[in-house]
């Protein structure tokens, strides 16, 4: 949940596709990204697939000599970017955490703990997956399988190239770019919708009770939310040895006053929190999130990943907001 | 004279500790209306106090809960510590021992993996009934290999037993973290550094009678600990059970390590460290040990918790960190500077 590392090098692409989508991936930051939004149409002619491709993922220059046929995804995210991209056809495995879309080829592969002969047996012409862990690039690399590594991204923009390298990685680097354009979309429409009544509102992530684990301004989530204009009150608190994730003390966080709460755990069925216990925990009846009803469950596994629901996310925050008074 | 005297500066590290932490934390209360806020609570003592409305829940509902979870926790996790090292004749075992630490950490882990919609609230009875569990499976193990084999003196079977028992119970936990959820991986890893952080009135009264049975057992088997730790054969001579006695304390001393870890997770160092901080004290007599255990592993583990939220102020640091790192150069200078019986 807690992203373990920060993304790499953005996608630098080879094919003539490339240009046109390398120049919507670094051309703003990511708080003026929403504002640049309308002006992201690619061409799909510009984009048609073409073999060899080599793309710079977070382990290095990878080069894919075909389209490839046989995918295995490791990692949710890459999972729902490869399916967004319309490169779900291809894939033939997905690990045990994959859970969207509905009927993708879930297995009992781990992206955390990967088994390189188990992942050799679907006989894969790519991997895709979030962390390179237990010597996976080079066990794949051995036998001749190229391995795209798209680890935790720290921006939006990463997040959308992320998007892209997936799609010009499988052959869908034109849907990728509408993908991306349609999020942008999205994302920019939930944020002029908001307003700027609510602006300098506080809040509080909650990823995590007992302890109180938060997410500051500076991580990627920090910066979703940060497209509102809301304050955070983890950011007082956050050191850099944290990496943005700072363990609040509880004193704080019912000094704070926060005026909206987010639960990120919120899967009641998974041991998460819910906002009927949040609301009823010991002296938080002070607060004004409490007070006035404003603790928004957020879909755990989307405020966790990083791909192509994060309009969904968007939404939820917006409506969060929406409640204030 | 000695022991008394001990006792006496054990209970006023504690009350100060207490103070100290009811005093100080994120919320920057001013200590003085603190103060103020807590004496009027003593009966027929009536003061006026500048805290809000959300200060004193503050104060009342999120930081005394917290002082007052430390104070049991700390207590019980040195006392069973004593009582093992008295149970074993050993100076080197704690309070995780005989399966305690692994069994809780195997129910903790079955629980966040497998719980269902019962949530964060049935981790607490499953680390409980995890961590007895652990020690009966050590202990009938030990026991009925002792039985069999006539193996030493009974002591190190039960030991070895429960060595066993650990591994098992860790390997079993490793496996189902193994197949689980990256989400179910860092919950449970928060759990395994221990914590006080979700302390309430209602955790700290699930676990008091628990608490005081278990430790008023223990403290009553202080002059039975004395005899065995001659031996078992001079025991006898007087006319000791040592198998009963034995059976009696590690039951006492399981069920005081289980209503701990339920509600903290795995805190190291306080049940090996401070029992052997009470003997430079008190002396090794086991009758001053293990009231001195108690009065110094509440304190310690109090003030432990002051620095793990104070340290970072407003965020926070894991409890077990700061038992370690600042408690181990404190050990090491105890046994420096003081010339008592050996450890």
């Amino acid at each position: 949940m807690k992203p373990l590392s920060r993304y790499g090098p953005a996608a630098v692409a080879l094919a003539a596709a490339a240009v046109a989508l390398a120049g919507c991936s670094s051309s703003s930051s990511s708080t003026s990204a929403p504002a640049s939004a309308g002006s992201a149409t690619p061409s799909a002619s510009a984009a048609a697939a073409t073999f060899p491709v080599t793309v710079t993922a977070a382990n290095g220059a990878v080069t894919i000599k075909s389209r490839p046929a046989r995918i295995v995804s490791l990692d949710p995210t890459s999972t729902e970017d490869l399916y967004a991209v319309g490169a779900g056809p291809q894939v033939v495995a997905v690990d045990n955490d994959s859970d969207y879309p509905a009927g993708v080829p879930k297995t009992s592969l781990s992206g955390l703990t990967p088994n390189i002969e188990a992942i050799a047996k679907y006989n894969p012409t790519l991997v895709v997956a979030s962390q390179n862990s237990g010597g996976l690039v080079s066990g794949m690399t051995k036998l001749g399988i190229p391995v795209l590594i798209e680890p935790a991204v720290s921006t939006l923009d990463a997040a959308y190239a992320q998007i892209q390298q997936v799609g010009q990685a499988t052959g869908h680097a034109a849907q990728a770019a509408t993908v991306v354009a349609g999020m942008k979309q999205q994302i920019a429409a939930e944020v002029a919708k908001a307003g700027s009544a609510h602006k300098g509102a506080t809040y509080y992530w909650e990823l995590s009770a007992s302890p109180y684990y938060s997410a500051a301004s500076s991580t990627f989530i920090g910066q979703v939310v940060g497209l509102f204009g809301l304050k955070n009150i983890a950011d007082a608190a956050s050191k850099p040895a944290d990496g943005g994730y700072p363990e609040l003390s509880q004193e704080y966080i019912v000094t704070a006053k926060p005026q909206i709460i987010f639960l990120a755990d919120n899967q009641a069925a998974d041991g998460g929190q819910s906002p009927a216990v949040v609301a009823k925990r010991p002296g938080w009846a002070g607060i004004p999130a409490v007070q006035d009803h404003v603790i928004i469950g957020l879909n755990d596994d989307i405020a966790s990943r990083w791909g192509p629901r994060l309009p969904q996310l968007v939404a939820e925050i917006a409506a969060g907001i929406d409640q204030l008074h | 004279m000695r022991k008394l005297g001990a006792l006496g500066i054990a209970a006023i590290f504690l009350i100060a500790a207490m103070l100290i932490s009811a005093l100080v934390g994120a919320a920057d209360l001013n200590p003085l209306d603190t103060v103020a806020a807590l004496a009027d609570k003593i009966p027929f003592v009536h003061l006026p106090s500048g805290l809000s409305a959300l200060d004193r829940a503050v104060l009342f509902q999120i930081r005394l809960p917290r002082v007052v979870l430390g104070v049991l926790v700390g207590g019980l996790l040195a006392v069973s510590g004593a009582g093992y090292q008295g149970v074993f004749r050993n100076p080197l075992v704690d309070s995780g021992l005989l399966g305690a630490s692994a069994g809780a950490g195997l129910g903790a882990t079955l629980a966040i993996v497998y719980s269902g919609g019962a949530g964060p609230s049935a981790v607490p009875p499953a680390a409980f009934l995890g961590s007895l569990g652990g020690v009966a499976a050590a202990y009938l193990t030990g026991a009925a290999a002792s039985r069999r084999t006539g193996f030493g003196n009974g002591v190190a079977t039960l030991l070895l037993a429960g060595i066993a028992v650990g591994f098992f119970f860790t390997a079993v936990q490793t496996l189902v973290l193994q197949r689980s959820a990256e989400q179910d991986v860092q919950t449970v890893y928060n759990w395994l550094l221990g914590s006080l952080s979700g302390a309430t009135w209602q955790l700290v009264v699930s676990i008091l009678p628990y608490a005081a049975v278990s430790v008023v057992i223990v403290l009553l088997h202080g002059r039975h600990l004395d005899v065995l730790a001659v031996g078992d054969e001079e025991a006898r001579a007087l006319g000791m059970n040592p198998a009963a006695v034995r059976l009696i304390v590690v039951a006492a001393c399981a069920l005081a390590t289980a209503s701990a870890v339920a509600v903290s997770g795995l805190i190291g160092f306080v049940g090996i460290i401070v029992p052997h901080v009470a003997r430079r004290l008190g002396g090794p007599g086991y009758r001053s040990v293990l009231p001195l255990s108690l009065l110094i592993g509440a304190g310690f583990l109090v003030l432990a918790d002051t620095l793990a939220r104070t340290v970072l102020s407003p965020a926070e640091l894991p409890i077990g960190v700061v038992t370690a790192v600042v408690g181990a150069p404190a050990f090491v200078w105890i046994l420096r500077s003081t010339q008592g019986a050996p450890p």
